[in-house]
């Protein structure tokens, strides 16, 4: 079993981030993990991506082409990766952001309305949480155990006084994805 | 906890590496993409566990001109940089061949010529393998393609390196130095004492005493019989390497046809191009040079008898096809395919060019 992943939007709304705990949690899972983020100056505001890959045997290469999951959060990247999903793949966004849906009919369409959820979450920042619960909904790939350990391995000790506040983030991201 | 599989970027695992294989002296400058390790080296702070030296000179030219004298004490010292901050160490590198001393450097490649961009590139191969500096001197080049390569070859480009007096080089890109992978850190080396430094390497300046001569470190050779001799000395000394050091990694290649020649991330992508290129009947095989010098001419030579021809797949615009080219020796088709400035190729592009450039049907 194989899972290639990019999870795509601005820099600062943890889209890296997201990628490492997702990595982390298939780690703890014992899979073969990569994780691949575009880095430089578009980290600062521009469009950030990373590539994650699960896999149950070695994964050759890191960087793809083609996705069987898209997570989009942004339009430009909408418009970038919408395009790369594998058919019969599936492609999950954040309504917030968005004017352009995705037009494809060979792919499986979800939507999340995650920047609305964390508005109203006591902490904005568990906007990539929310996500993240969305696509495990949608793509059990690991068991939510694992992504807390997940949690506690990239988080540093400091912040993990912030786990449980993740996992709320995580469980209401899970009943709130909905299917287009 | 040595056996603990952790998740970390190509570039931390050089840093954890360093501290692990007991190195004596990290002196490097930051560059992105490869700054990483001297952050996580500063964060790991080894000069207060191992005693390892950790430094941020004032630029690259100051960093190597400090591990050639830490090599010249006999120390395991090594830097790091990428394409534009190891041109600038080039002067540097060939004085330390010339003076015979080990040491490592680590380039993860960017995108060039000149500052050229912050993505990923394999352009600086000819700088690796044919020189950089002047003069007649080899490096040793590891290309790793993996996160635990990155800290495999800190060991190996260090033992190679003292094994033969002679700088070691790992050779990585962007791809490398920046993407998580799972790695299992080796034990804690114990860094050599003064003592041992003075047995193993007693070539080194560790203060002379009144049973030997005095020993001088330099590449320095005004008498030219003398500098030739030295040079003799240093070309039996690569011939050696050559005929024992060689390492590459075959994969798929017993049925092969066709053979794609791909080192560091680019074998990573090629190896995706040959699941494609399978499932779609065509036998690709994939042979990876792990020492990009000395290189795997013998392989390469034989199945040049057996294959309908070689794709050279590099990040470049056509660099290691020329030592693919010598190896054929005309003996089969020999194509390149490669993207240039830090654009990353994709593994159905690989597949396209092989069809385009070699199967033509």
């Amino acid at each position: 079993m194989k899972q290639e992943i990019i999870i795509a939007g601005f820099g600062g709304q943890g889209v890296l981030s997201m990628g490492k705990i997702l990595a982390y949690s298939g780690l703890m899972e014992g899979k073969e993990v990569s994780w691949m983020p575009s880095y430089g100056p578009e980290q600062r505001g521009g469009t950030a991506n990373v590539t994650v890959i699960l896999s149950d045997d070695r994964i050759s290469s890191p960087v793809l082409n083609s996705f069987d999951i898209a997570v989009v959060l942004n339009q430009p990247s909408m418009d970038k990766f919408e395009s790369k999903v594998k058919p019969g793949g599936i492609l999950i966004f954040d309504g917030y952001g968005i004017h352009k849906v995705p037009t494809r009919t060979d792919i499986h369409v979800y939507r999340i309305d995650a920047m609305d959820i964390a508005a109203g979450m006591a902490d904005a920042k568990a906007f990539n949480m929310i996500i993240l619960g969305g696509l495990l909904k949608i793509s059990p790939m690991v068991k939510l155990e694992n992504v807390l350990l997940g949690l506690k391995k990239s988080l540093p000790e400091r912040h993990h006084k912030l786990i449980p506040m993740n996992e709320q983030a995580i469980l209401k991201g899970m009943e709130s994805v909905v299917k287009l | 906890m040595s056996e603990e599989i952790r998740l970390m970027k190509g570039n931390e695992a050089i840093a954890h590496a360093a501290v692990r294989y007991g190195v004596d002296g990290y002196f490097g400058y930051p560059i992105t993409p490869q700054s990483e390790i001297l952050e996580t080296l500063t964060e790991l702070r080894p000069w207060e566990t191992t005693g390892m030296v950790v430094l941020q000179a004032e630029s690259e030219v100051a960093a190597i001109n400090m591990v050639y004298g830490g090599a010249g004490a006999g120390k395991k010292v090594m830097t790091s940089s990428s394409s534009p901050g190891v041109s600038l160490k080039q002067e540097g590198i060939s004085y330390i061949a010339g003076a015979e001393l080990p040491c490592l450097i680590v380039n993860v490649m960017r995108g060039g010529p000149g500052l050229g961009t912050i993505q990923p590139s394999q352009a600086d191969y000819f700088q690796t393998t044919k020189g950089g500096g002047h003069g007649d001197y080899r490096l040793i080049a590891l290309a790793p393609s993996s996160v635990q390569e990155m800290v495999d070859f800190v060991g190996l480009g260090l033992d190679l390196a003292f094994k033969y007096n002679n700088p070691a080089i790992i050779l990585a890109d962007g791809v490398i130095g920046q993407m998580m992978e799972k790695v299992v850190l080796p034990k804690q080396q114990i860094r050599r004492t003064e003592e041992e430094i003075r047995k193993e390497c007693p070539w080194a300046i560790t203060g002379k005493t009144a049973d030997r001569k005095r020993n001088v470190i330099t590449s320095l050779e005004l008498d030219p019989e003398r500098m030739e001799q030295n040079n003799i000395r240093f070309q039996a000394k690569y011939r050696t390497i050559e005929e024992n050091e060689v390492r590459y990694e075959e994969l798929y290649c017993e049925d092969a046809e066709y053979i794609a020649v791909a080192f560091g991330s680019s074998a990573r992508i090629c190896l995706k191009a040959v699941e494609i290129a399978r499932e779609q009947g065509i036998k690709l095989g994939l042979l990876r040079p792990i020492t990009l010098w000395p290189f795997p001419t013998k392989i390469i030579k034989e199945y040049a008898e057996k294959v309908k021809g070689f794709l050279s797949v590099e990040l470049n615009a056509g660099q290691m096809v020329e030592d693919i080219r010598l190896s054929v020796n005309g003996r089969t088709a020999v194509e390149h395919y490669g993207r240039m400035g830090g654009i990353v190729f994709s593994p159905e592009e690989i597949v396209e060019a092989l069809k385009e450039k070699l199967i033509k049907e």
